[in-house]
């Protein structure tokens, strides 16, 4: 069971959320090639490792935030609102 | 290949079974092959094995970074079918259950095939016209569908309760659908592949790949680097991390895709029985465990262990059909890493790396697939263009629009 830490309720139960997909995805312009189109639409990261992910708390407060998660241990390395550029972990880990 | 047989074993016992050959030689990696496969799972020994076998390949190794058939393919539930709705798929994966009719001669190992019947369930009345469309669409494509009501459901799986919490509304059965032994696919096709002079190099992890003008000339591994022609690809789901080191992308998200056993009982459920609604599938396995899952963790994971929240959905959806089964106790549950494209459909054929092939995309049904993806697979390595059989199935066909949507494809809704 994750424990995810939504900005705005703190910490609940996974099953509180929905899962919202890779983060940090920009539409092309119209005039994208058909092959920047398709990178959009349908390639992704997918890391084994940190993964940069969006996630809604669907039965808390409704809002969307992303997160920062390591695919193989689950951990939690940072949560940080919509809007806001990747986080820079290595200086997380310094504070 | 010294042939296993009724004579074999009755020699062997009477000398006390201390005669039998290794299955499969474990060689040092050689400096050169010329085709290297990723990934000792069903899928890369198959490819070995008809490579070897059906176009005379020589000098073909299979790396490993684990142990051979300890990935999805010694983790999933065993179960083969061909029920799919689209032409394409339905006929590469009847092809494929065709293969598994003949697998235990073809490779003189006894995989258990057992053709028990697949029962999907409906619980409503629209879910039931959704059937009916899904099983005319079987039929139209050769395979064999038909279609139950609540009676011939009961009467089929006696435990089942039609009352439950979404009423049985009917469903349809695929006659030839039924399970087989995963473990003995992987070393069945492991040893027949030895025979034919094949390496399999366990604990051979690929770092990265040696690429020339775009062409692929070999991998390094943590057991040095390895020269080769023609390399392919077939690790499920870790698609997208070797498809980064070779330079290209694909559209795979990586998922924990749990089952789990019962502890074992008497035999008492004679067919697979899914439901897509309810979100579980069980079969009773040789030895009496019921085998049963449902869908995969709904995010992003390497972690071979699933969730607990899913474990429980499981369960409950188990119960909710099956109440009597409730005393039982929970024996294992694992998870396997499921590679999952946007339509549900393989990704299999060439790649924009010259001489990289890839068989990926599986998803949550790579096991059924075992046979016809290697022998197709094979051809493509062999020729450099996909077979006909896996042409709909290429990397492009993101590109060009011509998705295969294939909601049959996980059996039960992911």
């Amino acid at each position: 069971m994750l424990r995810l830490n939504c900005p705005w309720c703190g910490s609940r139960d996974e099953l509180e959320f929905s899962f919202g997909g890779e983060s940090h995805l920009t539409r092309p312009m119209l005039d994208a090639s058909d092959q920047e189109w398709t990178d959009y639409l349908f390639n992704r990261d997918n890391p084994k490792g940190i993964h940069l992910e969006r996630w809604r708390h669907s039965y808390g407060c409704g809002q969307w935030f992303n997160i920062a998660r390591d695919t193989v241990t689950h951990e939690i390395h940072s949560v940080y609102k919509m809007g806001l550029p990747r986080p820079i972990l290595a200086a997380k880990e310094n504070d | 290949m010294k042939g296993y047989s009724f004579i074999s074993v009755a020699r062997q016992a009477i000398s006390g079974h201390k005669g039998w050959p290794v299955a499969w030689r474990s060689p040092e990696p050689k400096k050169n092959y010329d085709v290297i496969i990723i990934g000792a799972g069903g899928h890369g020994l198959a490819t070995a094995y008809y490579l070897a076998k059906n176009h005379g390949a020589n000098h073909i190794a299979v790396l490993e970074k684990g142990w051979l058939g300890g990935g999805n393919t010694g983790r999933n539930t065993q179960i083969v079918r061909s029920n799919y709705y689209w032409p394409q798929s339905a006929r590469f994966f009847d092809h494929s259950l065709k293969l598994y009719e003949d697998l235990s001669q073809e490779l003189n190992f006894n995989v258990m095939l057992s053709q028990r019947g697949l029962l999907s369930l409906a619980h409503s009345r629209h879910e039931m016209e959704g059937i009916r469309r899904w099983a005319n669409a079987i039929k139209i494509n050769d395979i064999d569908a038909e279609v139950l009501t609540p009676e011939e459901v009961k009467k089929l799986v006696p435990l089942i309760d039609l009352n439950c919490r979404f009423p049985v509304h009917g469903g349809f059965i695929q006659r030839r659908g039924g399970i087989s032994r995963h473990d003995a696919v992987a070393w069945g096709y492991a040893r027949a592949a030895n025979a034919y002079g094949v390496d399999i190099i366990q604990q051979c992890e690929v770092t990265g790949f040696n690429i020339q003008s775009g062409q692929v000339t070999g991998v390094n591994t943590t057991r040095g680097a390895i020269g080769a022609e023609k390399i392919s690809l077939a690790v499920a789901g870790h698609t997208s991390e070797l498809a980064r080191m070779a330079g290209f992308r694909v559209p795979v998200t990586s998922m924990a895709l749990q089952a789990m056993v019962s502890e074992p009982i008497k035999p008492c459920l004679d067919t697979v029985v899914m439901s897509p609604v309810v979100h579980m599938y069980v079969s009773q396995s040789d030895r009496g465990e019921l085998i049963f899952g449902g869908g995969a963790d709904v995010y992003n994971s390497y972690a071979q262990r699933g969730g607990i929240p899913l474990l429980q959905e499981n369960v409950a959806s188990l119960l909710e059909l099956f109440p009597v089964f409730s005393r039982l106790r929970l024996m294992r549950q694992w998870a396997g890493i499921v590679d999952i494209t946007p339509d549900t459909s393989p990704l299999m054929g060439l790649t924009p790396v010259q001489n990289l092939y890839i068989s990926g995309g599986w998803g949550t049904g790579g096991y059924k697939a075992i046979p016809a993806g290697g022998e197709t697979m094979a051809y493509t390595i062999s020729n450099d263009r996909p077979h006909s059989l896996i042409e709909d199935f290429r990397l492009e066909r993101f590109e060009t629009g011509a998705l295969i949507d294939e909601g049959a494809a996980s059996g039960v809704s992911h």
